[in-house]
């Protein structure tokens, strides 16, 4: 099947569902409250570094959408004793790649590079844990970045804008209802004062989770991490994480997102659905498979009845993303095929549902997708830096190293009689927002060359 | 006592820097078929990589599309097994093959596991020497790849760089989509798919990676039984693309808040022999990271952009270098002008700082890239199309540190020509007059 572009905007909920296991972790505790997590592996002389923070979007005052986000921009700047871009300058002149990343429940920072180098990339990182020092220059051109990027991101993307448009109707309460980058208008008006405040709350050693993966040995790593780490002294007014809740939903919700730059219209419909959570992960299990039953690949119940018997759909798909702090939800998608509406389409996929709850789980399928979860630890072996960010996710999304550990025998422990019961819970059309994307009935492309 | 000779060993290995050590030995099946395998047997599985030199360029005259689409379709049902009967049969082994079309290439990326390794094998030789094109198949992939053309006319970046190929190259396959357009992919029959298959996917274009738990022997044994099959010449491959773009700016109208902006022109070849200085220059203006010069002007000290970057672009038939930005509509012009300055005054302004600077990331991040058995595979296929020495990895950071200053100013002034830049800006940039 050619590469469609909805696919790879899902990929990523797939990807972090898929259960992976390291040959060996190691963890630990600093004096300080930091959590540490070593896996070792020692294929080839190299490592990743990350520190996560426990604090993403979803921790912002409100007013404030995007802080979390910028200031992840804004640790790039200088410090004390760092000048501004230094850090990443040194990181690149030790022959390094290194960035960060924002979600609503976590940020994060990361460098790759040669085993030898880790004793620096600890320097640095804790010298910016907090030191950070900021020049009112620097965070004004930094401010125009990240709207670019918002820019480049989002308000080039119908399909971004119109899943922006998604989750601020799903949520009635809970700030995932706010996009991780902000609102434009608010982005616009954050102030320095807001990055200060927002930095002095929340970095520090007992918010954070130090994670090194690749050719070191847990000692090593231990003795580096109480030299640059341990002597940070931990913020004793951390405040809890509690994040306004969810009232229960009343009315389903119901959306059309109009753009002229739409070129293949879709429906997508989205679920409340409860997360993954330390020692209680049967449901999130269930679902997990469930998505891959209705979406996953050629034979999923979706793709057989809408693509390959009424040919209603060029492309279907269903996604659950279970790793999260709070209420996540559960997704259904079809592209339509030519001809066939939106109305048509949304109907094609609620029939497909019903039916598929009504004939039950194809136990073939089932033995195919535990196959493919079994398959995924062995594959998931080679690929480092996702079982590095397997664990960061977790660990941030209130899940323990044990809970992860867990999770590869609760999926394949999942039956039949767990999956309907998911579904049945999950499928509740008065927790749940129905989005159509499409171009307006009267839109011409808006393109033109001039030489 | 083992224990503390192997810390002892550890210890001394790590005060190294880190090193490229990939271990490759080439391996030539009893049929004849070469490839380049990396024993990895830590991990009970093994990623294939297989490329056929051509790939969409071989689309035949008024069939534009036809390698794309016969692409894939590869998957789509092969022997006795239609589609939904090819999906469970791979889900069942849990082996994954990605089969993707490429400007000079058309490639598979498989990876199967130790314990079913004879029935995955066998699964993906029937979907390339035995692939169905059932009509139905047919139908439902064209549906898939007209609804992606669709999309690609209304996405600013892909109008940004189809509309320079069509200038740069008019006359070459590399001037259009390899999607093909939709009256091109509508017209497409059973018959072209099956010819465009008989062009493209031949014994004697072919390269092979492997990389896992396969010895010399079983690799040989299984490349003549997966591709020992296939005819051995294919269609002609075209010749050189030329380059008809001049200096100037393109602006391409289209409503967004947001200019892209793709500039560039001819660039080097691969086996030219100031090709890794070049690579060099190039990364010191527009590379990888917070510290090229462009994204220190554009981004760090203008707030211009999100991000900005070049890259050299040497194809089969042509070459190019060329770089990407997008910047809000009022700042389009401003963003144009920086670039079009930094590039007239890299080759007389880099210094020796900057080269040491680029020298030492570029021969630490080298080692990096192995890091994944699909990953090296794939390396490993790019050298050989590339006519590289099996010892390259070993040697390729010695060629980096060889460079000088006096070759990088050299190269620069030779390959960045601020007078034949040209820009192509999609969006509503604002102050942009095509004519400056």
């Amino acid at each position: 099947m050619p590469r469609l572009p909805f696919l790879a905007l899902l990929g990523v909920l797939m990807t972090a569902a898929l259960p992976l296991r390291a040959a060996e972790v190691h963890t630990f505790t600093l004096d300080n409250g930091m959590e540490v997590v070593v896996l070792e592996d020692h294929r080839a002389p190299a490592v990743v570094h990350m520190v996560w923070y426990r604090v993403g979007a979803a921790d912002e005052p409100p007013g404030r959408s995007g802080i979390a986000h910028y200031l992840e921009h804004l640790l790039f700047k200088g410090t004390e004793v760092r000048a501004p871009g230094e850090f990443s300058e040194l990181v690149a002149a030790n022959g390094g790649t290194d960035n960060a990343f924002t979600s609503q429940d976590y940020t994060a920072y990361f460098q790759r590079v040669a085993a030898d180098r880790l004793d620096l990339m600890m320097e640095l990182e804790a010298d910016r844990m907090v030191n950070l020092q900021l020049d009112d220059r620097d965070i004004a051109t930094e401010l125009v970045v990240v709207q670019e990027e918002r820019n480049q991101r989002t308000e080039s993307d119908p399909g971004a804008l119109f899943a922006e448009q998604r989750s601020a109707a799903l949520y009635q309460n809970h700030p995932y209802g706010i996009p991780v980058i902000g609102w434009m208008h608010e982005v616009e008006q954050l102030a320095l004062e807001d990055a200060v405040d927002f930095y002095r709350t929340y970095y520090a050693p007992n918010n954070a989770i130090l994670i090194v993966a690749g050719d070191v040995t847990p000692d090593e790593v231990r003795q580096l991490a109480e030299t640059h780490y341990g002597p940070i002294p931990a913020n004793p007014d951390l405040p809890e994480r509690i994040r306004p809740q969810e009232p229960p939903h009343l009315a389903e919700r119901r959306l059309v997102f109009e753009d002229p730059r739409v070129a293949q219209p879709y429906v997508v419909r989205t679920y409340l659905a409860p997360e993954r959570d330390a020692g209680d992960q049967e449901t999130a299990a269930a679902l997990t498979i469930l998505a891959q039953v209705l979406g996953g690949g050629q034979t999923s119940e979706l793709n057989r009845r809408l693509q390959f018997e009424t040919g209603q759909a060029i492309y279907t798909s269903a996604f659950y993303g279970g790793t999260s702090l709070d209420d996540t939800s559960f997704g259904l998608l079809i592209v339509p095929a030519e001809g066939v509406s939106l109305d048509e389409a949304e109907t094609a996929l609620d029939d497909a549902v019903a039916a598929f709850l009504e004939e039950g789980v194809d136990a073939e399928q089932l033995d195919r997708i535990k196959m493919r979860l079994r398959a995924a630890l062995i594959y998931g072996e080679d690929d480092l830096q996702s079982l590095a960010r397997t664990y960061g996710m977790a660990l941030t999304s209130g899940l323990t190293v044990q809970d992860v550990e867990a999770w590869p025998d609760i999926l394949q422990a999942v039956t039949e009689e767990d999956i309907l019961a998911a579904a049945a819970e999950v499928f509740d059309r008065r927790a749940s927002v129905t989005g159509w994307l499409t171009a307006p009935a009267d839109a011409t492309p808006a393109e033109e060359a001039i030489q | 006592m083992i224990r503390i000779v192997l810390a002892a060993a550890v210890a001394v290995w790590a005060a190294l820097p880190a090193r490229a050590e990939v271990d490759i030995q080439e391996v030539v099946s009893p049929g004849g078929i070469r490839a380049w395998l990396v024993e990895e047997r830590s991990i009970p599985f093994t990623a294939l990589e297989i490329r056929f030199r051509g790939g969409a360029a071989l689309d035949r005259p008024g069939k534009r599309g036809a390698v794309n689409l016969m692409t894939g379709l590869l998957e789509e049902g092969a022997g006795d097994l239609d589609a939904q009967g090819f999906a469970a049969a791979r889900e069942s082994l849990a082996a994954s093959y990605d089969f993707d079309a490429w400007d000079d290439s058309m490639s598979v990326s498989a990876r199967f596991l130790t314990e079913n390794r004879d029935e995955a094998v066998a699964l993906l030789r029937s979907a390339l020497v035995d692939p169905r094109f059932d009509e139905d198949a047919v139908e439902r992939v064209r549906a898939q790849v007209l609804s992606i053309i669709a999309s690609d006319a209304q996405d600013p970046d892909t109008i940004a760089s189809r509309t320079f190929d069509a200038m740069a190259f008019p006359d070459h396959p590399y001037g259009t989509a390899m999607d093909g357009t939709l009256e091109s992919v509508a017209a497409l029959t059973r018959d072209d798919i099956v010819q465009a298959h008989r062009d493209v996917l031949v014994s004697d274009r072919v390269f092979v990676g492997a990389v896992g738990d396969i010895s010399a022997e079983d690799l040989g044994l299984l490349l003549d039984d997966l591709l020992g099959e296939l005819p051995q010449t294919g269609a002609p491959l075209p010749g050189d693309a030329g380059y008809a773009l001049e200096g100037g700016v393109t602006v391409v109208e289209f409503d967004t808040p947001q200019s892209v902006i793709l500039f560039g022109h001819e660039g080097i070849e691969r086996d030219d022999p100031d090709f890794f200085a070049a690579f060099v220059a190039n990364h010191i203006f527009g590379g990888r990271g917070f510290s090229s010069r462009l994204m220190t002007e554009v981004r760090e000290k203008r707030g211009l952009t999100y991000g900005i970057g070049t890259y050299l672009a040497p194809m089969l038939n042509a070459e190019l270098i060329m770089g990407h930005a997008a910047t809000a509509n009022a700042r389009a012009a401003e963003s144009v002008e920086v670039i079009r300055e930094e590039w007239a005054k890299i080759a007389e302004t880099i210094t020796e700082d900057e080269l040491e600077a680029a020298k030492t990331y570029l021969t630490g991040a080298y080692p990096l890239r192995f890091d994944g058995n699909a990953r090296i595979a794939g390396i490993m296929v790019g050298m050989q199309m590339e006519d590289l020495p099996i010892d390259y990895i070993a040697t390729r950071n010695d060629q980096v540190r060889a460079v000088t200053l006096e070759d990088v100013r050299r190269v620069a002034e030779r390959i960045y020509r601020a007078d034949e830049l040209h820009f192509v800006v999609v969006g509503r940039p604002e102050g942009l007059n095509p004519a400056n």
